[in-house]
């Protein structure tokens, strides 16, 4: 019998692909045998953007990259500005920047969890991650007034102290956090459906995972014990005590299983940041006009979805001559083609979704 | 009492004896019952449609920390009705390159066998519009026509998800109608009847669900999957084909859709309640009401079951059916033959 293949357009308007992904399928009956992924549909130029700006006019720009971890990137872009200026964060400074940046990985990882498995079918296991990324989120508004595009970060500190406000708060906030994850795991680690659907989906070894230049928990979740918070530590992170939860398949459960255990090693961050935190100033003695000498600096960072790494490049003016952005997400779609080859179509949609990709990111 | 629980079999009847004294002969007075019937049929449809679509966001709601729709009239009640007028004033859009006649029909045709299958429920003692003797067999048999409508409006459609989800739906539905269909089976071994009113009368000292406790379970799940919901929603499968057959559906004819599914959802529960609850038989309340508030816990934990589970996979759901329902299903039913045997043979009770 003469048989066809189908070609279907996953995207870029689709419920499950993450924003405006655009991924092109050739379906042979539901399995899928080829695959093309077109990126770019929320392209907004954000590098060359920079070039107009000064350097503290490209901090807002930051926010929204990943737009689920607004701090983190904030963190990113500042520090790789300091390197290359040469400036000494305050103390205090570097441990607030540590505890939101913490708090984001929280909210971000939230995310990725309650949607991943709302792609898998269950619309209610959105609410309840969400209700802890509520929460952390309330307390970051605490702290910069606003809930998604922080412009919180500062070329030598931060805008502004903690409020009084947020440390009962935190406190409030961490007595109830390890309670709700392990509520998490009752719901969802044992979910017999819910193993079915990920074990053994989406395979990735651990050299496949390097050779395509995975970072974060995806890369993790293939057993590379490899955070640049451990590897060569950035602000203060060799301060703390932390594990590096790793996989053991790469498969789809295990990306999931490392994101919910990452967010409880944030929370033991979290933990001893606050316990620590030095008084002091919360911005370093910087000049008003920012004009970072002649030369250029790479520096990279472990966001949430991975190694988001910021090459600036000055030409001795109060803007940049050039930024790049080494999105983690736009590194990590890049094996999508290869595993997605004789995958079910549900397969795609729970492949796609555990690796918690923002395509804010993606098309920067 | 006894008056409250014949209210409706006591009204059937009012309405014959006036028809009969303003002088009608017996053919006209059957075919005015049958048009009453038709009536009471629709509006039972209609209504639970309208309710069970509220009544599920409001329970999807409490399942997911959220109030659910709280803002038109007493605690949201009336947003069905504000819904169905918003869907109702849409554009009714026909995509270019569609089957149009089967469109149009698909939406139509979803409601035949759901009204088909009312017409027999005992919704009481007496209080079924036609009472079959072949009951059971013309449940499953118009029961099984819905995939029909599911099909075509997944042809019709000229979409490639559409055509996608109604594969899916035909593979389903008919595979699960074999345990569906063994799991009542057990039941009418031991009632010895297919008559509905007569196994309902055979619960009358003990629910089927005790004797059936695994063909209950078969009936559960096969008839989830029945319905097409979660977490066998494959062929509506939001989160991977968009709706599914549902796709290109927009205004009216989606919400007709929409409602069939309440509809058949509210079928399934009325059978599972009949077949194994002991559909009318309680104590104190009228038999309709423990009728209805059986149908309405089954009708509930359906709902509970859909926003708790994730989607299972197409061939997943495929060796699930055939592989553990299947034969589950006809080990249930060498068991009654078993149990029935010695039982009926008296082997020390």
């Amino acid at each position: 019998m003469k048989t066809e293949t189908i070609t279907l357009n996953l995207g870029p308007q689709h419920p499950s692909t993450h924003g405006v992904l655009h991924v092109v399928i050739e379906l042979d009956g539901e399995t899928c045998v080829g695959s093309k992924t077109n990126i770019g549909y929320l392209h907004r130029g954000i590098e060359k953007l920079a070039e107009g700006k000064t350097y503290t006019q490209v901090i807002p720009y930051t926010d929204r990259l990943d737009y689920l971890a607004g701090i983190s990137n904030n963190l990113t872009y500042v520090q790789t500005v300091e390197k290359l200026m040469g400036i000494e964060v305050p103390e205090r400074a570097e441990y607030i920047r540590v505890i939101l940046a913490e708090l984001m990985r929280i909210a971000s990882h939230m995310v990725g969890i309650g949607i991943y498995i709302m792609d898998l079918g269950a619309v209610t296991a959105v609410f309840y991650p969400f209700i802890q990324r509520e929460k952390v989120l309330d307390l970051l508004s605490l702290v910069t007034g606003a809930r998604m595009t922080f412009n919180y970060m500062r070329i030598g500190g931060v805008a502004q102290d903690l409020p009084e406000e947020f440390f009962p708060a935190l406190e409030e906030f961490l007595a109830q956090f390890p309670k709700a994850i392990e509520e998490y795991h009752t719901l969802i680690d044992e979910n017999e459906i819910f193993l079915a659907r990920t074990k053994n989906i989406g395979v990735i070894s651990a050299e496949k995972a390097m050779s395509y230049g995975l970072t974060g928990p995806n890369l993790r979740a293939s057993g590379v014990n490899y955070d640049l918070r451990k590897v060569r530590p950035y602000s203060i992170y060799d301060r703390f005590d932390f594990d590096v939860p790793l996989g053991t398949n790469g498969d789809c459960f295990d990306r999931y299983l490392v994101r919910i255990q990452e967010v409880m090693e944030s929370y033991k961050i979290i933990k001893q940041a606050y316990k620590e935190i030095p008084e002091g100033p919360v911005m370093a003695k910087v000049p008003r006009v920012i004009k970072p000498p002649v030369g250029d600096v790479y520096h990279q960072t472990e966001n949430p979805k991975g190694i988001l790494g910021c090459y600036v490049v000055s030409d001795g003016s109060d803007k940049p001559y050039r930024v790049h952005f080494r999105r983690p997400s736009f590194n990590n779609i890049s094996i999508y083609d290869e595993i997605f080859i004789g995958h079910k179509v549900a397969d795609i949609v729970a492949i796609l979704a555990s690796f918690d990709i923002v395509l804010g990111e993606i098309d920067a | 009492m006894e008056f409250f629980d014949n209210i409706f079999v006591i009204a059937a009847q009012w309405i014959r004896d006036t028809l009969a004294t303003l002088g009608f002969t017996s053919i006209w007075i059957e075919m005015s019952m049958g048009v009453v019937y038709l009536v009471c049929i629709l509006g039972i449809c209609t209504l639970a449609a309208l309710f069970y679509v509220l009544y599920e966001r409001k329970l999807a709601g409490y399942i997911q920390y959220r109030p659910g729709p709280n803002r038109l009239g007493p605690h949201g009640w009336f947003q069905t009705v504000a819904d169905a007028i918003k869907l109702l004033t849409k554009e009714d859009v026909v995509p270019a390159n569609a089957d149009k006649a089967i469109h149009l029909l698909a939406p139509l045709f979803i409601f035949v066998p759901t009204v088909l299958a009312l017409a027999v429920i005992p919704f009481g003692k007496g209080m079924a519009a036609l009472d079959l003797n072949l009951g059971i067999f013309y449940l499953i048999a118009v029961t099984s026509l819905s995939t029909i409508p599911i099909f075509m409006a997944g042809w019709g459609s000229n979409n490639k998800y559409s055509l996608l989800g109604s594969m899916r739906a035909v593979a389903q539905m008919v595979s699960y109608e074999v345990p569906l269909v063994f799991s009542l089976l057990g039941v009418v071994m031991i009632a010895q009847t297919l008559q509905l009113q007569g196994i309902v009368e055979a619960q009358s000292k003990i629910w089927f669900i005790f004797l059936q406790p695994l063909g209950f379970i078969i009936y559960i799940i096969a008839a989830i999957a029945e319905t097409n919901r979660a977490p066998f929603d494959l062929p509506e499968g939001e989160s991977e084909l968009t709706a599914g057959v549902y796709t290109e559906y927009s205004g009216m004819k989606w919400a007709l859709f929409f409602l069939a599914e309440y509809c058949n959802l509210f079928i399934v529960s009325a059978v599972g309640t009949t077949m194994f609850l002991g559909g009318w038989h309680g104590p104190f309340l009228p038999g309709w009401a423990w009728f209805l508030i059986k149908t309405h816990l089954l009708f509930s934990f359906f709902i509970w079951v859909r926003w708790t589970f994730p989607r299972i996979r197409v061939d997943q759901l495929m060796s699930f059916g055939w592989k553990v329902l299947v034969p589950a299903a006809l080990a249930n039913l060498f068991l009654t033959g078993i149990g029935i045997y010695i039982f009926n043979n008296g082997l020390g009770w």
